[in-house]
């Protein structure tokens, strides 16, 4: 199967990644190449095999609500790239 | 004598018998990799004085009385896995300033027994890549040819272990990328069940496959690092609830007569590199001649391992590694609007590999390509898992080749992404299946390159792996061989 250049560019607005015009063919042909090459998993016949999510018999977990402690305001801010009266500052959402 | 050179058990033995001190032990591996890392590059942190402080700290609790078993051991730590305090990049510019505010699970466990933090080793970019070629720092060299890779993604891990950079490391493993460097680098390294690790501060890659694993200079090393980590955490809840066995008195029982080692025909593929073929089948014989009765098995759906393996690892990434979005984190490219920010913070702090895989991934996601792709990896995958609850019905563990070749030149395979991902085509499934793996060094090419053993054992079966491997070791003396380096710092 093939990629047009216009499916990578709105898989790449998806995924909110910036891409050059270079890498949206580098891209295109690479990710047409592996995808191909994945077509081969249609050669099996899962039509009564359920899908494997994860190995472990996991359950939901609880605990009772009781106040913990946790990181520091001070700590969860540090690595932040710009941050205002003790928040996250982020760009308008809406003008 | 070079304490550097020494193995967790070797130095753990001085160290409580007061022949070697701590300190020494530390400034003997920092001499080392002042005078090797400058060739080899497996380190993209080093943390001296923290170390120093720590050995210092691990001599006076010696002094006390204490006797721990990694009490004043040097290790290295991969760097996707958080250290408090110490730069977390994950190979990657997006996360080139991260100081994480906690330590990971499996390294406060480290931390309270006393261990030795000598740095963060050099990684794939998110632990994705066979070779650590991908880093966004710098590629490291194998120690036995420096124009090699080391592979990867643990190659830093790896590197480190095989060039005495370190006692002991830990890697991570998601497709292979603790066992398959750990072949490339002659060391040995372990991938336990999926569960029986804490992934608490492991930041994320795939969350259903990735899993901390351990590199030791031999079998006993990498059993010991595990006995350290392994078990329940409540703050992971893929961590299973289960006791964690003695690893060390599995490895002293280890006894192969009648043990029954599966032999799957389809890890014997046209194209492997013959000298890892014969390497293999000796070692094979080898378990014969000390009692071990071969089955010939089968895993039939091994060839769609690889296809199911980069679909749903993609896809988890996709996933995880939205939340690089430039706000609370990492590379911040201010930008016009919102969107504008994610799209160029994304675009400019990933590289090649990471944004590949997010696009696959995203694809396998996306509406009209979900039942196609990302459903049907995941019926596939069941297929897989069948294979091996089936195949340890007859047998007790599994052998295989790790990688179907020796280390690779770097760059031979940097621009031929499917080509890459067959390095890893002897490891992925079982990451797929959660079960157990460990690659040990059983012979050399005739580059002088290892040659990497893979034992595999069902889930929670690390004891029966571990053993198997010690028995072998103990028979053999591949792992007694170091890398041609400069003998003394």
């Amino acid at each position: 199967m093939s990629l047009t250049l216009a499916q990578v560019r709105h898989i790449a607005e998806l995924a909110k990644l910036g891409l050059t015009p270079e890498e949206e063919e580098r891209f295109r042909d690479q990710l047409s190449a592996i995808l191909d090459y994945f077509g081969r998993l249609q050669e099996v016949d899962t039509s009564a095999i359920p899908a494997t999510a994860t190995v472990l018999p996991v359950r939901n977990v609880m605990r009772d609500d009781e106040v913990q402690p946790s990181l520091s305001r001070e700590d969860a801010l540090a690595n932040a790239p710009d941050v205002a009266d003790g928040q996250f500052r982020v760009r308008a959402v809406l003008e | 004598m070079d304490l550097y050179a020494l193995t967790v058990h070797e130095a753990q033995d001085l160290l409580h018998r007061g022949e070697i001190s701590a300190v020494e032990l530390t400034e003997s591996v920092l001499e080392r990799i002042y005078a090797l890392d400058n060739d080899i590059k497996a380190y993209l942190t080093l943390t001296p004085e923290a170390a120093l402080e720590q050995a210092a700290e691990a001599d006076r609790r010696l002094a006390a009385g204490e006797r721990t078993p990694l009490l004043g051991i040097p290790l290295a730590i991969k760097d996707v896995l958080c250290l408090q305090g110490v730069p977390t990049t994950c190979g990657s510019r997006i996360l080139e300033d991260f100081i994480p505010p906690y330590d990971a699970t499996v390294v406060s466990r480290l931390r309270e027994m006393g261990a030795v933090f000598l740095g963060k080793t050099n990684t794939d970019e998110f632990a994705m890549g066979s070779s650590t070629e991908n880093s966004a720092f710098f590629t490291t060299h194998n120690p036995w040819d420096l124009d090699r890779v080391p592979g990867g993604s643990s190659g830093g891990s790896a590197a480190a272990v095989a060039a005495d950079l370190c006692l002991g490391a830990l890697g991570t493993d998601t497709g292979g990328s603790v066992r398959q460097p750990a072949a490339f680098c002659g060391v040995a390294g372990l991938k336990p069940s999926y569960g029986r690790v804490s992934r608490y501060g492991l930041v994320a890659f795939a969350s259903s496959l990735d899993q901390v694993g351990t590199l030791g200079k031999d079998v006993l090393d990498a059993a010991i690092l595990l006995q350290a980590i392994a078990g329940h955490d409540p703050r992971d809840s893929t961590s299973m609830d289960l006791s964690v066995p003695d690893y060390l008195a599995a490895l002293r029982r280890a006894d192969m007569r009648g043990l029954r080692v599966g032999v799957p025909r389809e890890y014997f593929i046209e194209g492997m590199q013959p000298e890892v073929e014969a390497g293999v089948r000796t070692a094979i014989d080898q378990l014969v001649d000390m009692g071990a009765e071969v089955v010939d098995i089968s895993l039939p759906h091994t060839e769609y391992a690889l296809p199911v393996y980069y679909l749903i690892a993609p896809a988890e990434a996709s996933a995880n590694l939205a939340r690089y979005d430039g706000v609370r984190y990492g590379l911040s490219v201010p930008a016009g609007d919102l969107w504008e920010t994610y799209r160029q913070t994304r675009g400019r702090g990933f590289g090649p590999e990471v944004k590949r895989r997010i696009m696959l991934g995203t694809y396998a996601l996306s509406a009209g390509y979900y039942d196609a792709y990302y459903l049907k990896a995941g019926q596939v995958r069941t297929l897989l898992r069948q294979d091996f609850e089936r195949a340890f019905q007859q047998v007790d563990v599994i052998v295989c080749p790790t990688s179907p070749t020796t280390a690779f030149r770097i760059g031979e395979r940097a621009d031929d992404p499917l080509a890459m991902y067959l390095s890893d085509i002897f490891t992925l499934s079982v990451n797929l299946a959660g079960v157990c793996g460990i690659s040990i060094p059983c012979g050399f090419d005739d580059q002088g390159l290892p040659i990497g053993l893979q034992i595999i054992g069902p889930a929670f079966g690390e004891e029966r792996i571990l053993s198997v491997a010690y028995a072998y070791q103990q028979a053999t003396e591949w792992h007694k061989r170091r890398p041609p380096l400069p003998v003394a710092a």
